[in-house]
């Protein structure tokens, strides 16, 4: 098992929240990771380096380029989202507040679709190797699970996602 | 009864192979050559990371398991639970197991396993299934080289210790199955009866048993052939030439019951049975043959629902030789044979007689010469028996005491494993003469070449099974594992390069080329396609329900939390059922689940499987149950409460995870 790789990440999250936390950074999206950038961990730093600046942005997966988003909710899709969030989500998610991971309420306010799919898609080299995905295990303590979902199936749960932010 | 005279005589040829024995067991150890061991080393080396070159599947014996080694490193890389409880896992503790191990005589919590064989595809192995016999209780499991599973085990009926078994014909049509110890059989039914041990001569019998497999590798029993009350030891079915036929040794054919060691030694020949299995098939096919009733079972993974079923069939069909000439001839053979191998080309069938001077070598082509020239030295029940000179392709001498097993490495050479001279002999197929033997560290029954008993041998690498460990590993007291040698016999010359020990009593071994298995691993079972009547496959659905005395908890886990994890209102006297489905979806992620106080076992379930632990609580209090399989770094945190009243008490069912 390769689960104990785990302990010098979670340090070294644990490390790089606090440098965050003393630099104040908020965690406000797209536009903080830029603001960040100045007076980044060197480890940070690197890490960051090695991205491209699309997985930057929006997450390491198989979406590697914008999607198009449709302004209009597609109904049929937000019914198939929900299904796969309610099966594969839910255990760890809620909407309103955090439980195990973030909450997901507002999640379409913080990060890009292609970001939310890579994210779905393949937590583990997210939660490791991007800096929002070291934060958010340094937060949460606990490495999002691969759940086997579909690129479909993912973009279908951030179009229930987007529609949820929209209602409220 | 045997008279003094005869057993003096046995004395007197004994002593050579006790001092034989002596001096390889306890004179002088390992005296092997260890000049070029960091070249052995080389050989065996598999870098961090690295995969080995074959799988190497070994019978665990007594254990009643399957353990998988990695070659050329000997790597242990998991058991397979087949035969035996394994509480590791729950394997025949949870509710979806249990039926594994149902038998007509009940529950059967162990057996003894000897014999793995890879299904075959035109005579080489093909990595869908591997196939085990359990001697004791007699059956046969099939495994999934896909999940390392085991998929379905299939009970003997009219048999008692099934050892000749399973071997498989060239395209997994049948595996073989045979009775060990002849019991006594009713004329008509084949029930076993309630006679004097000492009527055996009369009324004991033994069967042939082939088994068909299925497209999908369901077993049933297509017919059974009944044969004297000899003792049915080793099987390999013919290949090429050979192929529509099934070999089996015979030993005991003095059909003694007691003292055997003595009384079924005294006969100079006993038999190899080659059984047109092809034509037996036919007129089975054609409604030839008896059904007769015979209650076995049939347990089987019901792969739509992850759980095991147990089905009863109630007949089998007996074909017997008096009434269907021609499907069975007796080839003598010296002298209390052990195994029964086909080389590759399947011209040839070795016999390996364990208490013979020389190692019999018959040929196909004779054999069919003489059964047609009707070339009969007698016959025993209506079997005919083949003259010896007639069959007789070649008496391999020297080649070594106490021969047991043989097989083969493609490229025109035998190997023989002698377990009182402890060594492996290897010999020619042309010549039929010793070139090469390499001494064992101690004892070897069989060896195995990665496809060594199939048409394409992978020669190699070469395991020696040994039965005896004594001073090879560092002591653990009185019980010692047993010790497995690879040998490298890609050269002229056999190299002893590692020694390996082996969990519980491997007998016979299968090895393949790692690629064909590995490309069909599961790696994890897909939520949506767990259709088991107790999954729940989201949160919102986990709930507990009181059904009378029986408390039914649907639960899940997931890195790193069960739901629910609060659960009250059980009393002392309810039979709780946790039915337990791991959401993940990744590979390696099992969860674990313990109850403190269950008389039962652990379950470990696999990402997207549902099992079920019951357990009755004795106490009144508050019990934790928890993951005890280590799944993220909040692992310790994956715990959960039930608390237990006493019976009757007004506390009502209530649950729930986080707040």
């Amino acid at each position: 098992m390769k689960k104990f790789a785990l302990l010098p990440a979670l340090l070294l999250s644990a490390i790089i929240l606090i440098s965050f936390s003393l630099h104040g950074c908020g965690g406000n999206g797209e536009e903080s990771m830029a603001d960040q950038e100045q007076d980044m961990d060197p480890y940070l730093q690197e890490l960051q380096d090695r991205l491209t600046p699309f997985e930057q942005e929006h997450g390491i997966g198989p979406i590697t380029e914008r999607i198009e988003i449709d302004d209009e909710i597609d109904e049929e899709m937000v019914m198939r989202g929900r299904n796969v969030y309610e099966m594969k989500c839910e255990d760890c998610h809620s909407l309103s507040e955090n439980e195990v991971g973030p909450s997901l309420g507002d999640v379409v306010e913080r990060r890009s679709p292609e970001f939310i799919m890579n994210f779905i898609l393949n937590p583990g080299e997210n939660v490791l190797n991007h800096p929002v995905g070291l934060d958010l295990l340094a937060q949460h303590n606990v490495e999002m699970p691969y759940r086997d979902v579909s690129e479909d199936e993912a973009r279908a749960v951030y179009e229930f996602l987007r529609d949820y932010y929209g209602s409220q | 009864m045997q008279t003094k005279k005869q057993n003096k005589r046995l004395l007197w040829w004994s002593i050579p192979l006790i001092a034989v024995l002596g001096i390889t067991l306890y004179g002088c150890p390992s005296q092997q050559n260890l000049a070029g061991s960091s070249d052995a080393a080389q050989k065996v080396y598999v870098a961090p990371g690295e995969h080995d070159e074959f799988y190497g599947l070994f019978s665990g014996g007594y254990s009643g398991q399957l353990t998988t080694y990695g070659l050329p490193s000997g790597r242990h890389l998991y058991t397979i639970p087949v035969f035996s409880q394994a509480p590791v896992s729950g394997y025949g503790y949870s509710e979806e197991t249990k039926p594994m191990l149902q038998t007509t005589h009940g529950f059967i919590p162990w057996d003894d396993a000897h014999h793995p064989e890879l299904s075959q595809t035109d005579g080489v192995p093909d990595g869908r299934w591997v196939f085990i016999n359990a001697n004791n209780t007699p059956r046969v499991a099939r495994i999934d080289l896909g999940n390392f599973q085991t998929a379905e085990i299939i009970e003997i009926p009219n048999a008692a210790g099934n050892h000749a078994s399973p071997f498989v014909t060239v395209n997994t049509e049948y595996i073989s199955a045979a009775t060990r110890f002849s019991v006594p059989m009713d004329e008509n039914t084949l029930e076993n009866e309630d006679v004097a041990i000492s009527s055996y001569a009369e009324n004991f019998k033994g069967t042939l048993s082939f088994i068909k497999i299925g497209e999908e590798g369901e077993m049933s029993i297509d017919f059974q052939i009944l044969v004297p009350g000899f003792n049915y030891d080793l099987s390999h079915a013919g290949k090429g030439p050979s192929e529509d036929w099934a070999f089996f040794t015979s030993y005991n054919t003095e059909e003694a019951h007691t003292l055997l060691e003595v009384n079924a030694s005294r006969n100079d020949k006993d038999f190899i049975a080659a059984v047109n299995w092809r034509r037996a098939a036919e007129l089975v096919a054609n409604g030839e043959g008896r059904e007769i009733p015979a209650e076995h079972y049939r347990n089987y993974i019901d792969h739509d629902e992850h759980r095991a079923k147990s089905e009863l069939i109630e007949t089998v069909t007996v074909l017997d030789p008096t009434e269907n000439p021609g499907i069975i001839y007796y080839l003598p053979t010296p002298k209390s044979p052990h195994g029964v191998d086909v080389d590759p080309s399947g011209r040839y069938i070795v016999g390996g007689g364990k208490l013979s001077s020389v190692l019999p070598v018959h040929s196909f082509e004779k054999m069919i010469q003489a059964i047609e020239n009707e070339d009969f030295e007698g016959e025993v029940d209506g079997i005919p028996v083949l003259n010896y000179d007639s069959v007789i392709q070649a008496e391999v001498e020297n080649a070594g005491i106490g021969t047991l097993h043989t097989e083969f490495d493609g490229n025109g050479y035998a190997y023989t494993t002698a377990f009182i001279s402890s060594e492996i002999v290897k010999w020619s197929l042309e010549t039929f003469e010793v070139v090469d033997r390499i001494d064992t560290y101690y004892s070897p029954g069989h060896l195995m070449i990665p496809g060594g008993d199939s048409r394409q041998p992978a020669g190699k690498y070469l395991v020696a099974l040994n039965k005896i460990t004594k001073d090879r590993y560092l002591p653990t007291g009185p019980e010692l594992f047993h010790s497995a040698q690879l040998i490298d016999i890609s050269g002229d010359k056999m190299e002893l390069l590692l020694d390996f020990p082996t969990d519980g009593e491997p007998h016979y071994a299968q090895g393949i080329a790692a690629d064909i298995v590995k490309e069909r691993q599961v790696r994890f079972y897909p939520l949506e396609e767990n259709n088991h009547p107790d999954a729940v496959k989201s949160e919102a659905d986990t709930r507990v329900v009181r059904e009378g005395n029986e408390v039914h908890v649907y639960m899940t886990t997931i890195r790193s939390h069960f739901a629910p994890d609060n659960i009250e209102g059980i009393q002392v006297g309810d039979k709780v059922y946790f039915h337990v489905t791991n959401l993940e979806q990744d590979w390696d992620v099992p969860h674990g689940f313990a109850m403190l106080g269950a008389q039962n076992a652990e379950l470990l379930v696999m990402p997207g499987e549902t099992r079920t632990l019951t357990w009755e609580p004795k106490k009144v209090g508050v019990f934790p149950f928890y993951c005890t399989d280590f799944c993220s770094a909040l692992h310790q945190e994956m715990q959960g409460y039930v608390r237990v009243s006493p019976s009757g008490s007004d506390v009502p069912i209530s649950y729930g995870t986080g707040d």
